[in-house]
């Protein structure tokens, strides 16, 4: 479609502005060609908004982006060479599935036989040839959802957005979408920014993660780099489930000391001494026994595999995953040992990592 | 009788008494416009029809200006739903569409035009279409028609596009529609029902107006300004199939715009 | 500048329906201003005025226009209040009888007029019915201008019985907007369906009722065919005296003073209702 087939995408600086608030605060971000990019985050912190900008639905404040070597920052949708997934599906409820599949074709004025051929193509990708003749009424929100995926595949537009695709399925469908999708990503390889808030989809999709938080991006990085290594208190908090346990004090002569508690410690950052810190430790990355850290069990919830744990240290409750026949029982005192290596450093203060 | 059974009693025996309260004019001058008319002054009258003529009638459309009239009325309320929908329809659309300033001080424009008499100012709209040489003109008429429907026609319209996603306007766009072509692709096929109800909406308060076009037309009549000018002087007979002819459409009319009946004066 | 080009677009789709409204509204106004106070010669003159609140029926148009105000307002808005009661209790049918209710919506003052005309005539069905249940011996002249008291009455059946469907609209409007919890609630805690009305659902229907009244008196203030129809000009009302200083009279200068009344008129009523809008908003974000 004249668009070149493989682009990156660039965000420099891109602001937006609404009535009161501001939506994105000076965003910059470079999106590998061929990349699956997710924006991740609590609703309202602006994914959404970034991605409609570098669809063109929204036009940014300050900043620019550019698609390929094209700034695009002025260029309306049609002309920037993208196709989106909406999270309504934005089905067309007066068109059949085939045409709605072959409308961006249409648009394009492209020749009849390559509309049908490629709607064919775009159905058969997606499961979808027995339903072309059906209207979005006679079809399943999975169905809708398919057809609405296909109808931005066939543009054959170097890069693809899609806004939350998944949210509007139920638990079960969804983890067949989401399967779906990453294969499809790897037959076609388009450059696609995915919108979730939800930290496992990110997780489990993503080549890379930006995590956002009130119009900024906390963190950009591959999914296990940012579960292992997140930059902020709000990207452990964010990723995982349970989320990071965070325990506030600080460090005075090797020991760490908090509300209620304080235990001796051998990694420390420098020159932390005296400064609030907080102690970001995973529930995987502790174990019960009785050795490290005093705690009391407050509650133990089997889960079929292994046992959530929470632990009371000081006042600080701690979430620990412990193996299904662990013998804990609520208000036994107990010790947690964990690997220095995986916990992280913060600032208090900040919620920045050290 | 158990609680239950009173309670539906009462809500379905007072619903039907009103719905008779409601039928029984129409009723009455039906079986009075298709009575002979040298009957129409039998007394007592009886409530079932026991003659039935199409005399009446006709002796109403073979009226000198009659027919012209109804013809000037169906061309006065066309002009008025053209006029009507081309302005109010984008304004509906910016009502459903976007958050802007002064949207509220539109709103409130949209609510007191709904309720002002803009029939009293023919008056002196008479005397400037007069120097306009648009006086006894059915484009004048439709003029003042359509200040008069288009607060309707706005709120109606509005409710309309609201109920049409934005996304998939949006779509659209993104597949390769301008945002004109994708108003026209998308929301325009999906808002036509809707639209064709704030029409036929247009069309009754035309077809019903009486005082503008009384005011602004000396010959070229409409079919209220019609029957109001003979009202004087014409026969029962005249005016019973006059009204029946006047308040037939409506049966039709409120049947086709039903669902949409919430729009028109719901007080937003 | 593409998003500047964005924030132009509602005013652009605004500006042709606001233009036009100014045209045909706020320059013929000014303009009924102008008539009402220039002199046949030319000159600024109070003179219209002076002969319309002289004219003989001028004062009895006042009398008229209020009295039907007066009579016919509140049994709209009782007629309509049932209507809207019983549809709102969303009884098997409803949808139907709502359509039946509306369908004066669209019949014009003019008909009503006339439908009611077949009823109130000298030999029409009322005399009919009254005569055949053995009431009365010889028809009762209702629409005669000797008996005002019938005309009125004809008068204000037809009128309540044509525009009772626009308020029954603005009150099914306000009922939909009260959560089906409160009636629920009403059941819960015992209220009968007639103490439920007066407790939970009017004082919840207050701003809805607020509105059909203040819309109804701007309306009634233009009352005119259906009074023609059904009593010619044996009764004077203000929209009437205007229509027959232009029309018979050939008077522009005595019908815009009867116009620049009737706009007074119309819009301290707005004024008013626009304040119970204001209050009502008030009342929805608290």
């Amino acid at each position: 479609m004249g668009f070149a087939l493989v682009a990156g995408i660039g965000i420099e600086r891109a602001t937006k502005v609404f009535a009161r608030t501001t939506a994105i605060k000076g965003i910059s971000l470079d999106i590998k060609d061929g990349e699956f990019m997710v924006l991740l985050g609590p609703s309202g912190c602006g994914k959404t908004t970034l991605l409609r900008c570098v669809a063109g639905l929204e036009h940014l404040d300050d900043g620019r982006i550019t698609i390929g070597d094209r700034d695009v920052t002025d260029l309306a949708p049609r002309h920037r060479g993208i196709a989106m997934v909406f999270q309504s599906y934005a089905v067309f409820p007066h068109m059949t599935v085939e045409d709605n599949i072959g409308f961006g074709l249409r648009m394009h004025r492209r020749p009849k036989a390559e509309i049908t051929r490629r709607v064919a193509e775009g159905a058969e990708l997606l499961g979808l040839t027995s339903l072309l003749a059906r209207y979005p009424a006679q079809l399943s929100g999975g169905q809708r959802q398919r057809v609405a995926v296909a109808r931005a595949l066939v543009m054959d537009a170097p890069v693809l957005l899609m806004d939350e695709p998944l949210s509007n399925l139920d638990a079960l469908l969804r983890l067949q979408a989401r399967a779906d999708l990453k294969r499809l990503h790897k037959e076609v390889k388009r450059t696609t920014i995915y919108v979730t808030h939800d930290q496992v989809e990110a997780m489990s999709m993503g080549d890379r993660i930006a995590v956002m938080r009130e119009g900024s991006i906390e963190q950009v990085g591959a999914p296990m780099e940012i579960y292992d290594r997140p930059a902020s208190q709000f990207v452990g908090g964010f990723i995982g489930s349970p989320p990071m346990n965070f325990l506030r004090g600080s460090v005075r002569a090797g020991s760490f000391e908090g509300d209620g508690f304080a235990f001796p410690i051998s990694r420390v950052p420098p020159k932390v001494d005296g400064r609030g810190l907080l102690l970001g430790v995973r529930a995987e990355h502790l174990r019960i026994g009785d050795q490290g850290v005093p705690a009391r069990i407050s509650v133990v919830e089997p889960l079929g595999d292994h046992a959530l744990v929470t632990a009371l240290v000081g006042k600080t409750p701690i979430k620990v995953q412990a193996p299904i026949d662990v013998r804990a029982k609520p208000d036994d005192d107990v010790r947690l040992a964990f690997d220095e290596s995986k916990a992280r450093w913060m600032d208090a203060e900040t919620g920045a990592a050290l | 009788m158990n609680a239950r059974v009173l309670d539906r009693t009462l809500v379905y025996g007072g619903a039907i008494l009103l719905a008779v309260w409601v039928l029984i004019p129409l009723y009455l001058v039906a079986i009075s416009a298709f009575t002979p008319q040298a009957r129409l002054f039998d007394y007592p009258k009886p409530l079932v029809p026991t003659t039935f003529s199409t005399e009446t009638m006709q002796f109403f459309l073979e009226a000198r200006g009659v027919i012209p009239s109804v013809i000037n009325s169906i061309l006065v309320a066309l002009f008025t739903i053209a006029f009507g929908l081309a302005l109010g329809t984008p304004a509906g659309y910016a009502l459903a569409r976007f958050r802007f300033r002064g949207r509220q001080a539109f709103q409130v424009i949209v609510l007191a035009t709904k309720m002002f008499p803009i029939a009293i100012l023919s008056i002196p709209l008479a005397v400037t279409f007069l120097q306009l040489g648009l006086y006894d003109n059915l484009i004048a008429v439709a003029l003042v028609h359509t200040a008069m429907a288009l607060p309707f026609i706005i709120l109606v319209t509005g409710g309309v596009f609201v109920a049409v996603s934005h996304e998939l306007e949006e779509a659209a766009q993104t597949l390769g529609c301008s945002r004109w072509g994708a108003f026209l692709r998308v929301a325009l096929p999906l808002a036509l029902p809707g639209l064709a109800a704030a029409a036929i909406f247009t069309f009754v308060i035309s077809w019903n107006e009486v005082f503008a076009a009384t005011i602004l037309t000396l010959r070229t009549r409409t079919l209220p300004a019609q029957v109001l000018a003979g009202l004087g002087t014409s026969p029962l007979g005249f005016k019973f199939a006059g009204g029946l002819f006047m308040a037939m459409p409506a049966v039709a009319f409120i049947f086709l715009i039903r669902r949409y009946l919430m729009n028109l004066w719901g007080s937003r | 500048m593409r998003a500047r080009a964005e924030r132009f677009l509602p005013f652009a789709l605004l500006l042709p329906a606001v233009a036009f409204l100014a045209l045909l509204i706020v320059i013929p106004m000014i303009q009924a201003l102008i008539l009402a106070v220039i002199a046949e010669g030319g000159g600024f003159t109070l003179e219209h005025f002076e002969r319309m609140a002289g004219d003989v029926n001028f004062s009895d148009a006042w009398r008229n226009t209020l009295l039907l105000l007066i009579l016919i307002v509140p049994l709209q808005i009782v007629l309509a209040l049932v209507m809207a009661l019983l549809i709102n209790s969303r009884f098997r049918g409803h949808g139907f009888f709502l359509y039946v209710y509306a369908i004066p919506l669209a019949i014009s003052d003019l008909a009503a007029g006339i439908l009611w005309l077949a009823v109130f005539t000298e030999r029409g069905y009322l005399n009919s019915s009254l005569q055949g249940a053995g009431l009365i011996q010889q028809p009762i002249l209702f629409l005669s201008f000797e008996n005002l008291p019938g005309i009125l009455t004809a008068i204000v059946v037809a009128e309540s019985w044509r525009a009772t469907a626009i308020v029954l609209l603005i009150l099914i409007a306000g009922l939909q907007l009260i959560p089906r919890d409160f009636f629920e609630a009403a059941d819960v805690f015992g209220a009968g369906r007639f103490r439920r009305t007066i407790h939970v659902v009017l004082p919840l229907l207050r701003p809805s009722l607020q509105s059909a009244l203040i819309i109804r008196t701007i309306f009634a203030f233009q009352t005119f065919a259906v009074v023609f129809a059904l009593a010619g000009r044996n009764m004077p009302v203000l929209a009437g005296e205007a229509y027959v200083w232009y029309a018979a009279n050939r008077n522009e200068h005595l019908a815009a003073a009867y116009a620049v009344l009737l706009l007074g008129l119309t819009i301290v009523a707005t004024v008013v209702y626009l304040r119970v809008l204001g209050l009502r908003e008030a009342e929805v974000a608290r």
